[in-house]
């Protein structure tokens, strides 16, 4: 097998992994980095955030606020020394972003301009009109650019990683123009591959999205914490599951049931407040959590619009005005009268929760260091966690930042401590053996699609914005069997250049070993907290459960779950208070 | 997996056929192709600047030419041509001179037209030279 | 949910058992509102798995799934099936290398544009202390519309030029050069000139226009590149005619 050798392997080149393939290049420039990704880098799904990138950078704004809202938006599940950090770095990297180019919008007077969003106290989220992600992605790769110790290699997918002697020591990866294997022997990997919506039918998550890098970490024996965290975006389009960015609401689009009634106030985020002058941190700029719990409270209720695509919500924006629509707004308004047919100019458009962010992924410490020597995440993949049991819109945009440079910070002095050559030969052919295997099987029984379809089902009936014990015990009954039906899958494209049946297999794969992780994790959680929320256990335990579950790989078996300390530090757990009145 | 796969990308070839793949090119084609008219009307210019300098003789034959059918025929598509080119020319200037005013641009009709102006002023101004009026 | 019977006329390439790319027919019944991807994937799931083709945010924003639909290059992920009558016809994107079925080999853009140099390289140094570098409004707008490139190369398949000229270095690599030209904070255009000035940079287009007819972000292109054209020729007679300006 090919081997290329070089000194930090980095999976994926989104935002966490282009920062750190950057923050390597600069800080360690005689060292060789490999960047290694499934698609080329400006199709990672960064590029469709939209809403912008929170950093305390205003006169009236404070980091311990920052520090307040995240820490009470995550219902006190987040490390609290971990989102000190995070605040404290956000604001430099946000400029260390400009000073790259990136095309953030402006006040009059030239300095970066910031918007509301929910769940925060103050404005902080620096934006670059609605296409926030998209141009920090760009920023990044192009930035990328001039540094000739990156080498990237665009379209290998990873399979596996090579553990040797208790240390991560590289990986295999298939090229898919090939479909030859090739080996990465590294002394630091970095997996940043991003996460894994699209185990849900209905999500603002692009193709790539199939929790590669958290499956192949979660094999290598590294757990995956709080999995059972995730992330539902109230305001996706129904008909695409595509993203209408928080921003809408951030400048002052109202959230109606089908009697134009703004419903959220029933639910512990009211009084209403005027129209078109929407108050942080209440009302529509609730955080994602509970505005999509309180949907689908009121759907229950049967107050909500039926359209062709099911029921939603309205999200009125008519009064904000055209000109304000086109200057800060414009993918929205282009994606509404494309695929709804709706002009938000005019009238409001049908939207409804969709699933967007995990909160989990793998367990890493604060210097994005996972358990595995050598083995480091950032990015949606990695759970630290500053985001807790809910995230705030805007903190992942720069968490991609923060840690996708601590992470490089940490893998220089991980290399730099030296150590013996290690061989990662077996495990590559091992690797190697059961791709030929999954190539070459006859006589199957099961389909990618046929798996896929029935594992997106269950993940929607059973573990969506309500859960219930009996849900999710059927959940992980069924995820096991899926998973042994799982070996029986035979391709019908068995040839070797861009083969995307294989490709779709194996992400198949790390969906289904992700999937499982997430349903065993919340069938554990006998409490609701932030995103996860339960019938049959419907108050927060904090005497049982203030800790991060960690979901740890048991090949064929369903994964042990347990369970780890939060660290508190200054802010105890709290009532989440999202009723206006607070000026 | 087969060790020895190479993979083989397959460069389709590229015929004149694109001219007649969408309007747009034909339409591009028929500008660009206007300037063989320009180009000949030009050359029959210098050919009549010659003709005059060679004496009243020449000069009333070169008239002579320039009165036949085919010369009309030829001036009248010169003429559609070059005002093709013109329309076509100055209806692309805005993407070549945007014209920023604070963080607005200049509308397109405007740069436009501006050049349309002058070349309604310039033909006017030239006809009262030659006598039309 | 009304349906419409939709036939999709499909190329297929596989090195391994084609000389040459051929036709594959799907007849299928789709929602009316669908896009073509949405057709594409599908016929993937349901009928024929061994498609393939990139695809991924399904917003018009990753830049993936540009192909050539009816012989136009579009995104598939807004090509509205509504828009089409009779058959479909899908191809890869137009003079690129065909990998494999719809997937193009897209290194030739890659390596263009990163030869423009398209990052900043600033007018005056700042320390990230000392906070972001100004920049008004007015100077966002400059460049605004050339940073939105998603890169999906329907400009290079659209342009005739690229075509015939395989080492023109094309619209948008131009565009993108351009944007940082434009954009206030940076002082590197001379350094990019050697790439975009050179023959086979701007002055390589005969400002057809396709490019920016079919961009479906309204980056303009052409309008990029005219514009260089234009500095690069006031660059040149300043340099000649005046050469005491130049600092």
């Amino acid at each position: 097998m090919e081997t290329v050798t070089t000194d930090v392997a980095i999976i994926g080149a989104g935002g966490a992994g282009l920062r750190a393939a950057i923050a390597l290049a600069q800080a360690a420039p005689s060292l060789r980095i490999a960047l290694i990704s499934k698609v080329y880098p400006m199709r990672s799904h960064t590029c469709a955030a939209e809403g912008g990138a929170a950093g305390v950078i205003k006169p009236d704004d404070s980091l311990e606020q920052h520090f307040e809202d995240t820490v009470g938006g995550g219902d006190w599940l987040s490390d609290q020394d971990a989102v000190d950090l995070f605040i404290r770095e956000a604001p430099k990297e946000l400029i260390q972003l400009e000073h790259w180019g990136c095309p953030w919008s402006r006040e009059a007077d030239g300095s970066v301009a910031v918007r509301p969003f929910g769940g925060m106290k103050k404005q902080r989220t620096w934006f670059a009109a609605d296409k926030s992600g998209f141009h920090i992605l760009h920023t990044l790769f192009q930035t990328s650019l001039q540094f000739a110790s990156i080498q990237r290699f665009d379209e290998y997918y990873a399979t596996d990683l090579l553990v040797d002697e208790g240390r991560c020591v590289g990986l295999v990866a298939i090229e898919m123009r090939s479909g030859q294997m090739r080996r990465f022997d590294a002394r630091a990997v970095i997996v940043a591959g991003g996460g894994a919506g699209r185990m849900f039918p209905f999500t603002t998550n692009g193709a790539v999205k199939t929790g590669d890098g958290m499956a192949l970490a979660y094999r290598a024996g590294v757990p995956l914490k709080d999995m059972e965290f995730v992330q539902y975006h109230p305001t996706g389009l129904p008909s695409t599951g595509t993203l209408l960015t928080e921003a809408c609401r951030g400048e002052g689009g109202v959230l109606l049931n089908k009697d134009g009634r703004r419903f959220l106030q029933d639910y512990g985020m009211g009084p209403e407040t005027p129209l078109g002058k929407p108050e942080l941190k209440t009302m529509e700029l609730g955080p994602r959590d509970r505005v999509s719990q309180a949907f689908w409270q009121e759907q229950k209720k049967g107050r909500m619009v039926a359209t062709k695509w099911g029921e939603c919500m309205l999200l009125d924006m008519r009064h904000l005005g055209e000109k304000k629509i086109d200057e800060r707004l414009p993918l929205v308004r282009d994606m509404s009268i494309s695929y709804m047919g709706v002009d938000p100019v005019k009238e409001p458009v049908p939207v409804r929760p969709v699933v967007h962010y995990m909160m989990g992924g793998i367990h890493t410490d604060i210097n994005a260091a996972t358990p595995l020597p050598g083995l480091f995440a950032a990015g949606e993949c990695a759970c630290v966690s500053i985001n807790g049991a809910n995230r705030l819109g805007s903190n992942s945009l720069t968490e991609l930042l923060v840690f996708g440079r601590r992470a490089a910070q940490s893998a220089i002095e991980y290399v730099a401590q030296g150590g013996h050559p290690a061989n990662g030969g077996a495990l590559a052919d091992a690797a190697q053996a059961r791709l030929r295997e999954l190539m070459q099987r006859t006589g199957g029984t099961e389909t990618v699609a046929g798996l896929r379809k029935e594992m997106m089902q269950t993940m929607e009936e059973h573990a969506g914005i309500y859960r219930s014990g009996e849900g999710l015990a059927a959940a992980c009954a069924k995820l096991a069997e899926l998973r042994g039906r799982y070996t029986h899958i035979e391709l019908h494209d068995k040839t070797n250049v861009y083969n995307t049946d294989l490709l779709q297999a194996l992400e198949l794969g790390s969906m289904l070993e992700c999937a499982e992780a997430v349903v065993q994790s919340a069938l554990a959680r006998r409490e609701s907290r932030g995103a996860h929320q339960r019938v049959d256990f419907t108050a927060r335990d904090d005497a049982k459960y203030l800790r991060h579950s960690l979901a740890h790989y048991q090949g064929s078996q369903a994964p042990r779950v347990a369970y780890c300390d939060v660290v508190i530090t200054r802010s105890k757990p709290g009532v989440r208070d999202y009723s206006g009145g607070h000026a | 997996m087969a060790e020895k796969v190479n993979h083989k990308p397959y460069a389709r070839a590229v015929t004149s056929e694109w001219i007649f793949r969408h309007p747009r090119y034909v339409r591009y084609m028929v500008r660009e192709f206007s300037c063989l008219f320009i180009g000949g009307w030009t050359l029959l210019m210098v050919w009549g600047l010659k003709q005059l300098a060679a004496g009243p003789d020449a000069w009333a034959a070169f008239l002579e030419l320039l009165r036949s059918p085919a010369s009309i025929v030829f001036h009248v598509l010169a003429l559609a041509f070059a005002a093709y080119h013109s329309v076509t020319w100055f209806n692309l200037t805005p993407k070549a001179l945007p014209l920023q005013r604070g963080e607005a641009f200049v509308p397109d009709a405007a740069i436009a037209g501006a050049h349309f102006g002058v070349w309604a002023a310039l033909s006017l101004a030239m006809l009262y030279l030659a006598g039309a009026f | 949910m009304s349906e419409r019977a939709i036939e999709l006329e499909v190329l297929r390439y596989n090195p391994e058992t084609d000389s040459a790319p051929r036709f594959q027919r799907y007849a299928i019944a789709c929602p009316e509102e669908w896009v073509v991807l949405d057709a594409l994937n599908h016929v993937k799931e349901s009928v024929d798995p061994t498609l393939s083709y990139r695809w991924s945010c399904h917003m018009a924003v990753c830049g993936s799934c540009g192909m050539m639909i009816n012989g136009e290059p579009k995104l598939a992920c807004k090509a509205f099936l509504r828009d089409y009558d009779g058959v479909i016809r899908v191809e890869p994107l137009a003079h690129f290398p065909v990998e494999r079925d719809l997937v193009t080999v897209i290194d030739d853009f890659m390596a263009k544009l990163a030869r423009v140099r398209p990052y900043l390289m600033p007018k005056d140094a700042k320390a990230i202390e000392a906070g972001e570098y100004r920049q008004t409004p007015a100077e966002l707008a400059r460049f605004k519309r050339y940073s939105m490139c998603i890169n999906c190369m329907l400009c290079y398949a659209a342009c005739p030029e690229y075509a015939l000229i395989p080492k023109y270095i094309g619209p948008a690599a131009i565009a993108l050069a351009h944007r940082w030209n434009q954009d206030s904070r940076d002082g590197g255009r001379e350094a990019r000139q050697a790439e975009i000035a050179a023959t086979e940079g701007a002055w390589e287009c005969s400002f057809v226009g396709a490019c920016s007819e079919v961009c479906p972000e309204h980056v303009d292109p052409a309008g990029a590149i005219q514009q260089v054209k234009i500095r690069s020729t006031v660059d040149w007679y300043t340099r000649h005619l005046m050469p005491w300006l130049k600092k």
